[in-house]
């Protein structure tokens, strides 16, 4: 893997809440090469927003992040507003989830394009304008001229989101953070707009980190995956090997909970049983291990490390012999 | 868009006229009249008086009369001033509240709005209770304390300083006597809209779109100005409206403390002798300027929020 363009070491997001400190994500550390898709996967409430809103310097109020995110040799996580902001949109981009909501109703989507431009390349409107509308066509957008004089209301859920991509690429970032790009759209719109992200990787060579819980949406994405529970990596590793070979008794529950159409003998509904933990009172030991198949004594006594596994990846979990791995509980 | 306001308009006209007769016959179930004063009228003089003012013709015929009238505007005599009708009443009061509702108006808006947002971008700190708190007090001190409270400082205290200023009357409209009475107008708005923009302000910083706008890194404050202040301005614009139609009318209570001409006063006076002409005048002019405030309000809705749209739906 050639050089990295986002470094997390330790990173840790806490959030202070009448009830007391809210560790959202605990110490992780992970990377992102140059020019790679990086998948990050789990349930709803494990932090991988959080994680990555962090890197963005853009946690709510109450929130702070403790630790690294070096990108460009600079730690994001203690960097001051005007710092992130010369690299925000310029060289670090991010698209939401919900592109109903997260245009300015009241500005012309054109304006909110250029102003990206005459933010941090410094250009004049006319020129600003040029560009976006290229910009505008390269997402597929048809008629860019009239689309740019429009308001985002005047606009389907699909062509917004285009136009946040096309807000992301408007400086050619380094790294785009993708926080679930596709889950508030139609399935025939998702496969297009993922394809846009997938184009713009490889035509512009932009690092994406593609946020989801679809593992569906991941396969046919990413390079590698880390999954992600209660606010901590439980496995990484390249995208074959988390599906063909996961490490994690987690990664093979979320596994089993997908419906795979290529699989005749999946007729029943798999799930984890259980919830997800309650940050407040996180169990003892490993955090999975009240919902675990597999667990031990010692799961119960302390948290398992990240640990390398055979194949390059890494897992947080003292289970060696994996082939025995329950993956979860058949609902008949 | 046009054809909306003009049917806009249109509707105001028969709102008006349903007010005015609601009105009308309102005044005249209430007991008492115009001329029941605290020395009893002898009997002939009240005669002649009832004659004159045509109060012994049926209802009916009075009510068509007055609209008759007022079509020609004309809003009749007053029959507590006699020597005035309703519409020179008017004429002489309504400039007075005007000038200084407006002006108030214009104070609470250039300080209100500003302070409220500045006291929501602080959300939670010392800056915010300060502002908060102020807002507080404002809003609970009534207006005839607050104006009593500025006459006894600046009226009486300082009488001899330079910071004295007149405790009442009019002068004309001179400069110093009118500072009293419109700071003491606009202290309540001013916090109302500290509080109202406050709130709204924080409500729209924590939109979606105002992480996008932070996302593209932008400066914060093109982020507050560009992204955050239009929405946050509508809750602003609707508690304006009816609030400008109320200012504009004049306070009773602040024309009241400050002896000031306006026709705050009339309204108060009018209803209490019964001089059912002048509370008609009066009441009719706060409607019609309601009803045009509604009118603004509408149209400014739509340049904060182009989703509001006024197509010529049926
Ligand atoms: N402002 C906040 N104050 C307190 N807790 C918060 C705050 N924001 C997020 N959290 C908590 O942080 C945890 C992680 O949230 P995060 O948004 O990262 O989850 P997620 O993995 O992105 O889930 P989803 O799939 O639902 O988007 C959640 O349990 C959430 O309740
Ligand atoms: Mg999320």
């Amino acid at each position: 893997m050639s050089a990295s363009v986002l470094d997390l070491k330790n990173l840790s997001v806490r959030f202070a809440t009448p009830e007391g400190e809210v560790a959202a994500v605990s110490e992780l550390s992970l990377s992102v090469g140059k020019g790679e898709c990086l998948g990050i996967v789990g349930e709803s409430g494990s932090g991988k927003s959080q994680t990555f809103l962090a890197a963005m310097g853009l946690l709510a109020r109450n929130g702070r992040a403790v630790g690294e995110a070096i990108f460009g040799g600079i730690n994001l996580a203690a960097a001051d507003e005007n710092t992130l902001n010369r690299l925000r949109g310029n060289k670090l981009a991010m698209i939401f989830q919900d592109p109903m909501t997260s245009l300015t109703p009241h500005m012309k989507v054109g304006h909110q394009l250029t102003e990206v431009l005459v933010r941090h390349r410094n250009l004049k409107f006319p020129a600003a304008r040029d560009r976006a509308i290229a910009m505008l066509r390269r997402v597929q957008i048809s008629e860019p001229e009239r689309r740019f004089e429009m308001y985002p209301h005047e606009l389907s859920g699909g062509l917004r989101q285009r136009v946040m991509i096309a807000m992301a690429l408007m400086c050619g970032p380094e790294l785009i953070i993708a926080d679930e790009p596709t889950t508030a759209l139609d399935v025939t719109v998702q496969a297009q707009i993922l394809d846009l992200i997938r184009r713009a990787k490889e035509e512009l060579g932009t690092a994406v980190i593609l946020i989801t819980h679809d593992l569906g949406v991941v396969a046919g994405m990413a390079d590698r995956v880390g999954v992600m529970y209660a606010g901590r990596i439980v496995e990484l590793g390249e995208v074959h090997q988390i599906f063909n070979a996961p490490q994690h008794p987690y990664t093979k529950g979320l596994l089993a909970c997908t419906p795979r159409l290529d699989d005749a003998t999946a007729s029943a509904l798999v799930t984890i049983p259980g919830q997800p933990p309650d940050l407040q009172q996180l169990p003892t030991g490993c955090a999975y291990h009240p919902r675990c198949g597999n667990v031990m004594e010692r799961c119960r006594a302390a948290a398992p490390p990240l640990m390398s596994t055979g194949g390059g990846g890494l897992k947080a979990c003292f289970l060696e012999n994996f082939g025995s791995v329950q993956a979860g509980t058949v609902v008949p | 868009m046009w054809s909306y306001f003009a049917r806009r308009v249109a509707i105001g006209i028969p709102t008006l006229w349903a007010i005015i007769t609601v009105c009308f016959f309102m005044m005249r179930l209430t007991p008492g009249g115009p001329f029941d004063g605290e020395a009893p009228v002898p009997p002939e003089i009240l005669a002649n008086l009832r004659a004159r003012f045509h109060l012994d013709d049926p209802l009916w015929r009075q009510y068509l009369d007055y609209l008759a009238n007022l079509l020609r505007g004309d809003f009749g005599p007053s029959f507590k001033y006699r020597d005035f009708n309703v519409t020179t009443l008017i004429a002489q009061g309504f400039p007075v509240s005007l000038q200084n509702g407006f002006s108030a108006l214009v104070i609470a808006i250039m300080i209100g709005v500003p302070l409220g947002i500045f006291a929501a971008l602080g959300q939670n700190t010392r800056r915010d209770y300060t502002v908060s708190a102020f807002a507080m007090t404002g809003i609970v001190i009534p207006n005839f304390i607050m104006g009593h409270v500025l006459i006894l400082i600046f009226g009486v205290w300082l009488k001899d300083s330079v910071f004295h200023l007149p405790a009442g009357g009019w002068a004309d409209g001179a400069l110093a006597n009118r500072v009293l009475p419109v700071f003491c107008l606009s202290l309540p708005y001013i916090a109302y809209l500290v509080r109202i923009t406050r709130g709204s302000m924080i409500e729209a910083m924590r939109a979606n779109y105002i992480r996008t706008a932070r996302a593209k890194g932008l400066p914060f404050r093109l982020v507050v100005l560009r992204h955050a202040l239009k929405s946050a301005l509508i809750p602003v614009v609707t508690f304006l409206g009816p609030a400008t139609a109320f200012l504009l009318t004049g306070s009773m209570v602040v024309e009241t403390i400050f002896q000031i001409p306006g026709i705050g006063r009339y309204f108060v006076q009018g209803a209490l002798n019964r001089d059912y002409t002048l509370v008609m005048g009066v009441t009719i002019l706060s409607a019609a300027l309601v009803i045009a405030m509604n009118l603004i309000v509408d149209l400014l809705y739509s340049l904060l929020d182009p989703r509001v749209r006024y197509e010529g739906k049926q």
